[in-house]
C-alpha cells in the first residue's frame, strides 16, 4: 500500500474495501487480544496494590473465567447480561454513525421499561402473542419518543445532544421515582417504591428452564439477534441508513446533496431511543419482571463502552456486548469465590477501551506482532 | 458572522425576520408566564411571605422582608405582561434578551412568593448554599473551558472531579487538609495529561478518551473504596476546610454571610476564575492558546507548538478539575463515597456552553444551575403542593430550555474536537 499517485491510493482503498487485509486482521483480532491481555494484567497490577495477595489474584480470574464461560448457568447469565447491553448498544452505534453523540440510553431504558411494565401489568388475560409484541413495543415507542426530544431539540435549536440527553438522564430518575410512588402502579400492600408485577402473557419467556429452573436466559435473545440483523440492514442497506451515515461523516456533504438534516437526526435519535427503550423492556419483561428504583443499573452507561468498543458496526456491537455481558457475570462469580470487589470490571473494562480505541498505544506497548507503521501506511 | 457583511439584501432581509421571529417567541414565553403567575401563583397565595434576611447572632441583624403574597404576584403577572406586549411592539433589539432574563428572574421571585405565603423562608441560607453548589460546577465548566479553548473535548471532567474527591479524602486523611489538596491538584492535572497524551499523541477519539478516563476513575476509585476503605476507616476520613469569614466584609449584611462567609473553595473558584479569564484574554500565552484551538496550521505556521500547548493547557484543566473535586470530600464531608460526583461533571459541561466558553460565562452559568439546586432542596423543606421529584427535575428542565433556547448555535472553538497532525 505504499502510494505513488492519488489514483493508486483510491485504487488500493477500493480493493482493500472487497477483500479485507492484514491491516484489518491487525485492527480487528490482534488489537483487541493484545487489549483484554493487557487489561487483565493492568487488573491484577491494581489488585497487587491493594494488597491482594497473588493466590487470590489467581482465583479471582479462574472465578471470571468460570462464572463467564464454565458452565452452562454462567454461559446462560453471560448471555442475558448481554442482551441489554447489545440492544442499547446497537442504538447508541446508530447514532455514532449518524455523527450523534447520544449518552442518554440510561433515561430512554428507563423510560422504555416504565412503559413496558405498564403495558405488562394493565392487560390481563390478553393473549401473550398479542401482549408480549404490544409491550415490548411500548418499551421501544417510549424510548424513541424520549430520545427524539433531544433530536428534536438538535434539529430545530442547535441544542447539544450530549448536554439534552445527559439532563434526560437526570429527569428520567426522578420520573420513575415519581411513577413508583403512584398509586395505580405501585403494587398492593407495598410501601416501598415498586411496580406491580408483569402479568406472564407479557413475559419474556424464560428458554432453558427444562434443563435447570434457575437458567435466567429469556427469550430477549431473539429479540436481540433479530435487532442485530435490522440495524446492519438498516444502516447498510438501505436509503436511511446511507443518508445517516452520509451526515455523520460529512454533514455539510451530506445537505449539499439534497438530504434533510433535521429529519436525519431527528429519525436516527428515535431509532436510537427505541432500541434503548427495546433494551429497559428487555430487563423489566425478561428480568426483573417489575420496575424497581435504579433498574436501568447503569446499563445505558456500559452501553456506550460497548458502541465504542464494537466500532459503531452492529456484528461488532454484539461481540462487544458478549464480552462485556462475561465480564459482568464473571465479575459477579469473582466478587462471591475471592472476595474482590465486582468494581474492579469496571476498571477492566475501561482498559481494553483504551487499547481498542487508541491502536497507536497498543502498538507502541507491543511493537512486535505489528508490521512497520512505514509498512502500512495507506 | 463575517459572512453576514458582506452578503446581499436579500439575506440580511432574512436575518431580520428571523430576529422579529426571534422577538416573537420571547413574547409569546414572556406573556405565558405572565399567565401562569397571575392564574396560579396569584389567585392562589393568601398571607404573606415572610423572607429571613439574617441569622439573629450576625453582627448587624436585619428585618425580615415581608411581602404580601398576591398583591406581589399581581405585579409581577403586570410587569411580565407589559415585557412581553413590549416584545411584540417593538421587539428584536439589543433588548430581548435583557427582558427575557429579568422575566425569568421575577417569574422565580413569584415562585418563591407563593411557595412561601404564609411562611417564613431562610433567602440568606439559600443563596448562601447557592454559592456553595455553583462551586464544582464553575470549577468543572473552569476546565472545560481551558480544555476547548485549545480544541481538546473535555468529556473527562466528571473524572477529574471524582479523581480530586478521591485523592482529598485518602491524601487528606493522611498528610491533612492541606496536602490532601495538593495531591488532588497533582491527581487532576495527571488525568489532565493523560489525556493529552491520548488524544495529542495518540490521536484518539476526543469523546471516546473522556467517556474512558470517566469509566476508568469511576472504576479505581469504588473498587479501592469499597476494597479498602471498607476495612481501614481512618483513610477516608479527611479535615474538612471551615468557612472562613473575610473581616469587615463579612459582616455586610445580606452579601456579608453569602458570599464572604465560605470555605477555601469558594475564593478559590472566584479567584481561579478571574485568573483564567485575564490569562486567556490577556496574556500571549492565553492569545497563543485560542489562537490553537481555532486554527492549529495556522499556530503552528507561526511557530506555536501545537502539540505542547495543548498539553499544557489540558493538563491545567486537569488540575483546576482536581480542585474542583477535593470540594466534595475536603470542602464538605471529608469521606468518599462511590460516585460522589453523580453526574456534576456534566453539569459543568453545560455551564460551559451555556457561558459560552467564557471563564466568567461558565461561573455566572454555575450560579444559576447551583441557585435551581439550592431553591428544589429548600423548598422541599418548605413543602409546596407540587411533588418533590418534579421540584428536583426543575434545574434539569432548566439547562435544557437554556441550552436550547439562549444559547442556541452558538460557536465552540472552531478546531474543537478534531485533532491536529503536524505536517
Amino acid at each position: 500500500m505504499t502510494d505513488t499517485s492519488n489514483r493508486d491510493t483510491l485504487t488500493a482503498k477500493l480493493l482493500q474495501r472487497a477483500a479485507p487485509g492484514r491491516a484489518e486482521f491487525e485492527d480487528l483480532v490482534i488489537v483487541p487480544i493484545f487489549a483484554v491481555i493487557v487489561a487483565l494484567i493492568v487488573g491484577a497490577l491494581v489488585m497487587l496494590a491493594t494488597a491482594v495477595d497473588i493466590q487470590t489474584i489467581g482465583r479471582s480470574y479462574l472465578a471470571l473465567l468460570q462464572g463467564s464461560v464454565g458452565s452452562i448457568n454462567s454461559l446462560s447469565e453471560t448471555l442475558t447480561s448481554a442482551i441489554p447491553l447489545v440492544l442499547a448498544g446497537l442504538g447508541l452505534a446508530l447514532g455514532f454513525r449518524a455523527g450523534l453523540f447520544n449518552i442518554g440510553a440510561e433515561g430512554q431504558i428507563i423510560v422504555g421499561g416504565i412503559a413496558a411494565v405498564i403495558v405488562g401489568f394493565s392487560f390481563p388475560g390478553m393473549p401473550w402473542i398479542i401482549h408480549l409484541p404490544l409491550a415490548l413495543l411500548a418499551g421501544a415507542v417510549a424510548g424513541g419518543l424520549y430520545a427524539s426530544i433531544a433530536g428534536w431539540l438538535r434539529a430545530a435549536t442547535g441544542a447539544h445532544e450530549v448536554i439534552s440527553t445527559i439532563m434526560l438522564n437526570l429527569i428520567s430518575y426522578r420520573l420513575l421515582d415519581y411513577m413508583l410512588g403512584l398509586t395505580w402502579m405501585q403494587r398492593e400492600g407495598r410501601s416501598d417504591p415498586v411496580s406491580k408485577s408483569v402479568v406472564p402473557s407479557a413475559e419474556l419467556p424464560r428458554l432453558l428452564t427444562d434443563i435447570d429452573p434457575n437458567l435466567r436466559l429469556h427469550a430477549g435473545i431473539f429479540v436481540m439477534i433479530g435487532a442485530v440483523i435490522l440495524v446492519y440492514w438498516l444502516l447498510f442497506k438501505t436509503k436511511t441508513g446511507f443518508e445517516f451515515r452520509a451526515s455523520g461523516e460529512n454533514p455539510d456533504a451530506a445537505r449539499y446533496a439534497g438530504m434533510r438534516a433535521s429529519l436525519i437526526i431527528v429519525l436516527a435519535m428515535a431509532t436510537a431511543g427505541a432500541l434503548a427503550g427495546l433494551a429497559g423492556a428487555n430487563q423489566v419483561l425478561g428480568v426483573l419482571e417489575r420496575a424497581t428504583p435504579g433498574f436501568s443499573a447503569g446499563i445505558g452507561f456500559d452501553a456506550i463502552s460497548v458502541a465504542l468498543l464494537g466500532r459503531s458496526h452492529p456484528i461488532g456491537v454484539l461481540f462487544a456486548g458478549l464480552l462485556f455481558g462475561a465480564l459482568e457475570a464473571g465479575g459477579r462469580q469473582m466478587q462471591v469465590d475471592a472476595g474482590v470487589s465486582i468494581d474492579l470490571i469496571g476498571i477492566i473494562q475501561a482498559l481494553i477501551i483504551v487499547f481498542i480505541a487508541a491502536p497507536l498505544l497498543v502498538r507502541a506497548i507491543f511493537p512486535w506482532g505489528f508490521r512497520k507503521p512505514a509498512e502500512r501506511k495507506e | 458572522m463575517a459572512a453576514v457583511s458582506t452578503t446581499d439584501l436579500a439575506s440580511a432581509d432574512k436575518l431580520e425576520t428571523h430576529k422579529t421571529r426571534q422577538a416573537r417567541i420571547y413574547g409569546f414565553v414572556l406573556i405565558g408566564l405572565a399567565a401562569l403567575v397571575a392564574i396560579v401563583f396569584a389567585l392562589e397565595s393568601a398571607g404573606e411571605a415572610t423572607f429571613r434576611l439574617s441569622h439573629p447572632r450576625d453582627t448587624w441583624v436585619v428585618p425580615n422582608l415581608v411581602v404580601p403574597a398576591a398583591p406581589f404576584n399581581f405585579l409581577a403577572a403586570a410587569v411580565l405582561a407589559l415585557l412581553g406586549v413590549r416584545q411584540f411592539m417593538r421587539g428584536g433589539s439589543k433588548w430581548s434578551m435583557i427582558s427575557i432574563a429579568a422575566g425569568c428572574a421575577i417569574a422565580v421571585a413569584a415562585f418563591l412568593v407563593w411557595a412561601t405565603a404564609g411562611k417564613s423562608f431562610s433567602l440568606t441560607g439559600m443563596l448562601s448554599a447557592t454559592v456553595v453548589a455553583a462551586v464544582p460546577i464553575a470549577l468543572g465548566g473552569l476546565a472545560g473551558v481551558l480544555s476547548e479553548r485549545v480544541a481538546v473535548v473535555n468529556i473527562a471532567i466528571e473524572g477529574m472531579l471524582l479523581a480530586g474527591a478521591f485523592t482529598g479524602a485518602l491524601m487528606g486523611s493522611l498528610l491533612g487538609g492541606w496536602g490532601g489538596l495538593l495531591c488532588a491538584v497533582i491527581v487532576g492535572g495527571m488525568f489532565g495529561f493523560i489525556l493529552a497524551a491520548l488524544v495529542v499523541t495518540y490521536r484518539m477519539d476526543q469523546i471516546i478518551a473522556g467517556v474512558v478516563i470517566n469509566l476508568f476513575v469511576l472504576g479505581v476509585t469504588s473498587y479501592v473504596s469499597s476494597q479498602v476503605f471498607s476495612e481501614y476507616r481512618a483513610l477516608n476520613n479527611a479535615p474538612v476546610f471551615r468557612a472562613w469569614k473575610i473581616p469587615f466584609l463579612g459582616d455586610i449584611p445580606v452579601i456579608g454571610s453569602v458570599l464572604f462567609n465560605q470555605n477555601l473553595f469558594v475564593y478559590g473558584a472566584v479567584i481561579l476564575v478571574c485568573v483564567a479569564t485575564y490569562y486567556l484574554f490577556h496574556t500571549r500565552y492565553g492569545l497563543r492558546a485560542r489562537s490553537v484551538g481555532e486554527h492549529p496550521r495556522a499556530a503552528d505556521t507561526l511557530g506555536i507548538n501545537v502539540y505542547s500547548t495543548r498539553y499544557i493547557n489540558v493538563t491545567l484543566a486537569g488540575m483546576v478539575a482536581g480542585f474542583g473535586g477535593a470540594w466534595f470530600t475536603l470542602g464538605s464531608v471529608g469521606r468518599f463515597d462511590e460516585n460522589m460526583t453523580g453526574g456534576l461533571g456534566y453539569i459543568g459541561l453545560a455551564a460551559m456552553i451555556f457561558g459560552r466558553w467564557h471563564p466568567v460565562g461558565a461561573l455566572m452559568a454555575a450560579l444559576i444551575f447551583g441557585f435551581a439546586d439550592s431553591l428544589q432542596q429548600k423548598l422541599a423543606i418548605v413543602r409546596t403542593p407540587i411533588p418533590s421529584e418534579f421540584l428536583a427535575m426543575a434545574p434539569y428542565i432548566a439547562t435544557i430550555v437554556v441550552v436550547a433556547g439562549f444559547v442556541g448555535r452558538s460557536r465552540p472553538p472552531a478546531a474543537d474536537g478534531k485533532p491536529y497532525v503536524k505536517e
